[in-house]
């Protein structure tokens, strides 16, 4: 009976949601190629900066689309249809352009949501995981967790000594008041008693006696010993303390070191610049905060922002090596190796100066890569000039210096995977 | 409201629903004739904060279930459950199926839900009601009070009702416990991944929806069998199953006096077969065992949520017709404030709202619209019959409206409730008319308006419009090549001259992967009986 049927009210807010993420899971799986291909357009479009964010992805409804058996336009159709205002049996109507819309409307939108592409927003979590799927920071594991370069300080109580600007007032002043009663608690009960003594004798004689004398003799001892309890005493000092606890540094800098001589056109900038945003996106997964410098150069370098960093070309030679005294200068005026985690990217198309080569060399070895948590060099042109046999002394001596060579956009993907593999890779 | 597209399931426990006698009046209960007296009326309303409690929900409750007591609504017990709308949209998702296998498409949906939600398009059900012994209804904890009572008069005992009741229900989705049925489809399929390969099974999945809605009985009534028979059965299933088309397929040569002439011409099948999934497990030769029991699971799936597709008109007109009832008996009986009412009404009336055709939010006859008109209609056919209704509906007029409600639910499915009692008093009411598409014409043609000459007319296209035979396209297996090269013959019965869409092609691509052999579609039109091959498709690589 329904009045009497025993009612149950189940509260299911704080149980299973998201019972929808493993279907959610099994479309991406499946549309994977052409939801990457979608993210690294997205990747193309946007400045390195504002990489990392979610994005919308499109895939065409007649890839997605489940076919089943179902009529199609054309035969007859009888529908009927709601609210007639003007028609009479017999009236012909023109057909409504749009296929089976309005006559045909049974039939209209099986699917519910007509022609257009399937879209659907890919969270930042997932756009960044489409990425680096199968990356880990190199040596991080090993240096940036365990080793720790920056210190914050905390507060870790009090201590007896201190700098002055550091005196916990309220601390001192309750210790000073508990030592001062500490002190005089057991004299002013004896000299309260001599007191009432002295005044009993004094009622009963003229102040005199010897009695009297020797009271007051040794109420005037107890006031000047108590007299001589400090109101404040060094003993009474507190400071409030810190202690320095490391902390893993969270900030970064990242150097994007490029050429833009003449002989770097649009095409190879555009494949150092695919290589400087996977290695931004990389370390934004890594590090709370991160500082780009770009620097660019030809037979000179020079500081610069981004948009004239990709955009601007230059004509003439290269000398590589003012690039990287450049990049010494700036990061021993800003970013000392304490503080920051310093990376650098260098693209090139391998053209120097001379004998410039063995200066880079030099700076590298000296200079750079002993503050540099990693240096990773790109040439994108394929021959292999000075500059490239010389960085590549460095290779055996430097685990976390890495060079590679990039033909096309295809080859940026694979050769940053390569650079950053997982685990282990003595790079 | 907006529960109608997610199916609902309904599941019966305990009685041996064999025994119950599926035609003719099969109340449970006896439905008074007129509602039962009301209890005594209480000092003051209940209580309308707009933030619900749990001790609101129940006193609410409470007074919903009493009246629906009264007149006579039989249900499942009621098991509400309170969910945030992240959880509904997991629910939409999953087509309102509390348990289900992992598969793309459902991520697909929950995508497309979710877009169009935060986008704004479209907000989210109030409820969804999911029919099981007892019949779960989701409240979302974002509804105000007003809403939660509209939701438990709607589903709790709307719908609730509507599945224990209708015939459809109770002859299709009582096999053993859909729910406990989905929980085994789940694990099986999982065990199947880990088995085989995820791609694997998601394409022999995709194949397998792609027949699902011609994975269905239509006619024959499905046998009767408990779960546990069901899980028990299974591997003796597949071993049988295995031989018996080895036996179908047997390379020995015939003896001769078999092979008589006539056996040539016979087809394989000897009747076409409409359930091409069933055909499938049953007969495909090179299937392996777990092919065979997922290609059953999605065909066990689509039968349980045929009766829903039959249904719709009806089902949301009753929980409409109802909830609408319910709330007005409770006001009148001084249990509701005038806040509670306005606010429930509000929404009431955007959900029977019925834009004329041509109006830019027309999409179709709203069921929910035409369900509750009906309803109503029929109540005041039996409480107020005019000169007309006694002509059209001689045997309901003037009798007890609750027993013909009752009756008029429980033994009808959209297509023939509609060819029922369809009044012409409503059909001048939504002013309908037909419109006649012949695609070989310049011009539609206005077949039938509301008056004396259309009625019938209109009423007789209304309801094959709801005949799913009519609307989806009638593909059934022809023949199977039993000495050639095994391929496997569908023929689709032209309605009305209608062609078959475009990604038919597609569609025979899975068939031939599901059959393992070469798949091919021929069409006959209405009248001439050539059949014309309209595609072929070779067999699926090994």
């Amino acid at each position: 009976m329904g009045a009497e049927m025993a009612l149950q009210i189940i509260d299911r807010r704080l149980a299973g949601k998201n019972k929808s993420v493993g279907n959610r899971e099994r479309f991406v799986r499946r549309y994977k190629t052409q939801i990457a291909d979608a993210v690294r357009r997205a990747v193309a479009k946007r400045d390195i900066r504002h990489i990392e964010q979610a994005e919308n992805i499109t895939i065409p409804r007649k890839d997605i689309q489940e076919p089943i058996f179902h009529h199609g336009q054309g035969g007859v159709r009888d529908t009927v249809h709601p609210g007639n205002t003007e028609h009479v049996r017999g009236d012909r109507i023109a057909r409504p352009q749009g296929g089976a819309g309005g006559g045909g409307g049974s039939q209209a939108s099986d699917s519910g949501e007509g022609e257009d592409d399937f879209t659907f927003t890919l969270t930042k979590e997932e756009f960044m995981e489409l990425f680096f799927e199968d990356l880990a920071l190199p040596r991080l594991l090993r240096t940036h967790i365990a080793s720790t370069l920056q210190y914050k300080t905390r507060r870790a109580g009090y201590s007896h000594d201190g700098t002055p600007h550091n005196l916990a007032v309220l601390r001192t002043m309750r210790g000073a008041l508990g030592r001062r009663i500490a002190l005089t608690k057991a004299p002013n009960r004896e000299l309260k008693e001599l007191q009432d003594a002295l005044a009993d004798l004094l009622a009963q004689d003229d102040g005199t006696s010897e009695a009297v004398a020797e009271l007051q003799q040794r109420i005037a001892g107890l006031q000047a010993r108590m007299g001589k309890v400090a109101f404040l005493d060094p003993l009474d000092l507190r400071f409030r303390s810190r202690t320095k606890v490391p902390e893993p540094s969270s900030q970064a800098v990242m150097f994007c070191v490029m050429d833009v001589s003449g002989s770097m056109d649009q095409s190879r900038k555009d494949l150092a610049k695919r290589f400087f945003i996977l290695l931004y996106l990389f370390l934004t997964r890594h590090y709370e905060k991160i500082e780009i410098v770009f620097i660019r150069h030809h037979t000179q370098a020079a500081e610069v922002g981004e948009d004239e960093f990709f955009h601007s070309t230059e004509s003439g030679g290269t000398v590589v090596s003012s690039a990287l005294v450049l990049l010494d200068q700036v990061i021993r005026a800003r970013y000392p190796a304490a503080d920051w985690n310093i990376y650098v990217a260098q693209a090139s198309d391998g053209d120097n100066f001379g004998d410039d080569g063995g200066n880079c060399r030099n700076l590298l070895a000296e200079k750079i890569l002993p503050l540099a948590r990693y240096f990773a060099y790109v040439q994108v042109a394929p021959d292999e000039q000075s500059l490239w046999q010389e960085y590549s002394q460095l290779l055996p001596l430097f685990p976390h210096f890495a060079m590679r060579k990039v033909a096309e956009p295809g080859d940026i993907y694979p050769v940053f995977r390569d650079l950053f593999k997982k685990e282990g890779v003595t790079v | 409201m907006n529960p109608s597209q997610y199916p609902v399931l309904a599941r019966r426990k305990g009685s041996p629903h064999w025994k119950v006698p599926f035609s003719g009046d099969r109340s449970q209960r006896d439905v008074p004739a007129t509602p039962r007296p009301a209890g005594q009326r209480p000092n003051q309303p209940l209580p309308d904060p707009s933030d619900w409690t749990f001790e609101l929900i129940e006193r609410y409750h409470a007074a919903i279930a009493a009246t629906a007591e009264r007149y006579g609504l039989d249900t499942y017990p009621n098991q509400l459950e309170v969910i945030s709308a992240e959880q509904m949209m997991d629910a939409y998702a999953s087509v309102g199926m509390p348990v289900g296998y992992r598969h793309w498409s459902y991520g697909k949906e929950f995508l497309a839900t979710e877009r169009r939600y935060r986008r704004g398009h479209m907000g989210l059900a109030y409820e969804i009601v999911i029919n099981s012994n007892p019949c779960i209804s989701y409240l979302m904890e974002e509804n105000t009070t007003a809403m939660q009572a509209l939701v438990i008069a709607h589903a709790a005992y709307g719908h609730n009702s509507f599945f224990k009741g209708n015939y459809l229900f109770g002859m299709w989705t009582d096999a053993g416990s859909i729910i406990d049925y989905l929980v085994y489809a789940r694990d099986f399929i999982a065990q199947c991944e880990e088995k085989h390969g995820i791609d694997t099974v998601e394409q022999w999945l995709d194949s397998c929806h792609a027949l699902a809605n011609l994975g269905v009985d239509r006619y024959r009534r499905p046998s009767k069998k408990t779960l546990a028979r069901e899980r028990a059965e299974r591997e003796q299933r597949e071993a049988y199953a295995q031989q018996q088309v080895n036996e179908l397929w047997r390379t020995l040569p015939a003896r001769p006096d078999k092979n008589s002439p006539a056996q040539h011409h016979e087809r394989f099948p000897k009747e076409p077969e409409e359930n091409l999934l069933y055909f499938i497990e049953k007969n495909a030769p090179l299937l392996e065992p777990w092919q065979r029991e997922v290609v059953r699971i999605v065909r066990k799936i689509a039968q349980y949520f045929y009766p829903q597709r039959q249904t719709q008109v009806m089902n949301e007109g009753w929980a409409t017709f109802w909830h609408y009832t319910l709330l007005n008996t409770l006001y009148d009986e001084g249990w509701l404030t005038d806040g509670v009412m306005i606010e429930w009404l509000s929404s009431h009336t955007n959900v029977i709202y019925q834009p004329p055709a041509g109006h830019r939010a027309y999409s179709g006859i709203n069921p929910y619209a035409l369900g509750f008109a009906m309803y109503r209609d029929i109540q005041r056919i039996c409480e107020h019959p005019t000169d007309e209704d006694r002509r059209w509906f001689p045997d309901l007029a003037g009798t007890p409206w609750l027993p013909a409600l009752h009756h008029a639910m429980q033994n009808y499915k959209d297509e023939s409730f509609v060819g029922q009692y369809l009044s012409p008093k409503l059909m001048r009411d939504m002013r309908l008319f037909s419109i006649h598409d012949d695609a070989s014409e310049r011009e539609l043609l206005v077949s039938a308006i509301h008056n004396e000459d259309g009625y019938r007319n209109l009423r007789q296209t209304l309801s094959q419009q709801y005949d799913l035979g009519a609307r989806e396209p009638n593909i059934q297996v022809w023949n199977v090549n039993l000495r050639g090269d095994r391929c496997l013959t569908l023929r689709h019965t032209q309605y009305q001259g209608r062609p078959l869409s475009d990604d038919v092609q597609e569609v025979l691509k899975h068939a031939a992967r599901l059959w393992g052999f070469g798949v091919q579609l021929e069409s006959v039109n209405g009248d001439g009986n050539v059949p014309v091959l309209l595609h072929s498709v070779p067999a699926p690589p090994a």
